[in-house]
């Protein structure tokens, strides 16, 4: 699947909600279904700064394509996580850095991009992006 | 003229139309606004003023000869008379205007470093205090080679009095505390501070950010050396601030900042440098900052600081016994001397979670570390949701609240 249409399928799945709290319930619960990284790389090098929630990421590259985990101690934070990496996970490199993402917007949740210290989010997905560039590079 | 009516309590729904911010929507909720301890909103005084500014008054101050500049200057300098009298300096050139609390800090820590701080020298500062009046000071021992010496705190937040007596000794030079703890709530003791602090000859400067909005102070009582607040934090614009300093102080503290309006005179050879309080205030300043600084304390003065810190403690005690009823959440910050400032955590819940709910419901409230570090690391937590109340806060809004806590640990248990 692309990464847009992984997207357009987040974007309709969130249509179905037609107020916050419903939408809101979904990312807790997609948190609970988020990828977990493993215990031993939950270290202070894998944290992203500048979040409020400590959120963790792993990134792995097998046949030229990028796989992540992650966690956070924060439940909405892991549900917003889990939505990302569902777009970004599997994909090479070259598509991952071209992504736009702009389903986060699509879906209503646009405050979570924006640039303030409590948020994680773009400062998460730039390390996605960051950790694809690397791994591309050593592979 | 204050009537016996005004006297009685804060007649909070007249002073809810004062500021027009208060009638918005968050999120298609009525706005309930509990970050004043961030930043509190402006009434239509301080707003009026500045718009005033722009379109009526606007020329540069202390230098031009026509008649908006000569009027904008005594505009701005009776500006600094208010401040004056509001905090009782007793002149009016200890009054510094500055950018805010920060740099009133920062202008302090640079006039140390460069005057009277040696290797081996030690400053004290608190367990309980903002980032920005520690790092001033980390900073400055770091490059000085002096040592910074932390006065810790107990379990319900309050200063332990005989850990800071052990900790005065002839090396130190300063000790910087906060009049009231952004996170905590803590009301200081600050008199009985600087009093033991200068029985061995130290000067104590007073971070008074929180204080400012809550209570009277008077610097002369206080007997504080140095005295920082920051405009925006007590209804006022945001970029003004002040420092206030003894007089001999200023007389002795090395230039911070230099440029236009510092000097007397100036040639390659040989500069003089501007009295007190020009001095320290390099470049055009925020003019409508100070003006509408001075608009928010007459404006405060108007509806009566005494009755305001009455109303205030009222909120904050409704507040602390609605809260507490919550299961799972607890206070952090119990001292008996608060100002209306409550920091809460969850059992179980993340304050960031907290937070995203409670927004949704249109209610403002901080989450995270509060820029206080070492007092998470105290506690053991790595945050907190915190509520800060102002004047213009009602008890329904914390019966919201109350309910939004509610609403949150159902979705996220």
């Amino acid at each position: 699947m692309k990464i847009e249409q992984a997207e357009n399928e987040i974007v309709e799945e969130f249509s179905m909600f037609d107020d916050w709290m419903g939408k809101y319930e979904h990312i807790i619960e997609l948190g609970k279904s988020l990828p977990i990284i493993e215990e031993k790389y939950k270290t202070d090098d894998r944290l992203i700064k500048g979040c409020q929630s400590k959120v963790w990421l792993h990134s792995e590259i097998s046949n030229g394509k990028i796989f992540y985990t992650a966690d956070s101690d924060a439940i909405i934070t892991k549900g917003l996580v889990a939505l990302v990496i569902r777009v970004l996970s599997e994909h090479s490199p070259d598509e991952i850095v071209n992504a736009k993402m702009e389903f986060v917007d699509r879906i209503g949740l646009k405050q979570h991009l924006s640039p303030t210290r409590a948020n994680g989010l773009v400062n998460m997905i730039k390390q996605m992006k960051l950790d694809a560039l690397a791994l591309k590079a050593k592979a | 003229m204050i009537t016996k009516e005004k006297q009685i309590t804060v007649d909070v729904q007249k002073v809810r139309k004062d500021f027009p911010i208060l009638s918005r929507k968050v999120n298609d909720k009525p706005l309930i606004y509990f970050d004043s301890g961030a930043t509190a909103q402006k009434p239509k005084q301080v707003i009026n003023a500045i718009t005033k500014y722009y379109s009526e008054q606007n020329a540069n101050i202390h230098r031009g000869v026509h008649a908006l500049s000569q009027e904008i200057t005594t505009a701005y300098e009776n500006a600094r008379a208010t401040i004056q009298k509001h905090i009782n300096a007793k002149h009016a050139h200890e009054i510094i205007f500055t950018s805010g609390t920060t740099e009133s800090i920062n202008l302090v820590g640079s006039g140390f470093a460069k005057g009277f701080v040696n290797a081996g020298d030690e400053i004290i500062v608190s367990e309980m205090e903002h980032h920005s009046n520690i790092l001033p000071w980390q900073m400055l021992c770091e490059e000085k080679n002096a040592l910074l010496k932390v006065v810790p705190i107990n379990e319900t937040g309050e200063l332990i009095l005989d850990e800071f007596k052990k900790l005065l000794s002839p090396k130190t030079k300063l000790f910087a505390i906060t009049h009231v703890s952004n996170t905590l709530g803590t009301i200081n003791p600050i008199k009985e501070i600087i009093s033991l602090a200068h029985a061995k000859n130290i000067p104590v400067l007073v971070d008074g950010a929180q204080a400012i909005p809550h209570m009277k102070v008077d610097v002369q009582n206080l007997d504080a050396d140095f005295y920082c607040f920051s405009g925006h934090k007590v209804y006022g614009p945001t970029g003004v601030g002040i420092l206030y300093g003894k007089e001999e102080w200023l007389h002795k503290l090395p230039n911070y900042q230099v440029g236009g309006g510092t000097i007397k005179t100036v040639s390659f050879a040989k500069t003089e440098y501007a009295d007190i309080p020009l001095r320290f205030e390099a470049g055009t300043p925020h003019i409508e900052g100070g003006i509408g600084l001075a608009v928010a304390l007459d404006y405060l003065n108007e509806v009566g600081l005494e009755i305001i810190s009455a109303y205030e403690y009222e909120l904050l005690e409704y507040a602390t016994e609605k809260l507490s009823a919550i299961e799972g959440l607890k206070i952090i910050g119990t001292s008996q001397n608060k100002a209306s400032v409550i920091s809460f955590v969850l059992e179980g819940i993340h304050p960031y979670d907290a937070g995203v709910i409670l927004d949704q419901l249109g209610i403002a409230v901080r989450t995270g570390h509060h820029c206080t570090q070492p007092i998470m690391d105290k506690f053991g937590i790595s945050g907190t949701v915190r509520a800060s109340l102002a004047f213009y806060n009602t008890k329904e809004e914390i019966d919201e609240l109350v309910h939004g806590i509610e609403k949150v640990k159902s979705m996220l248990k």
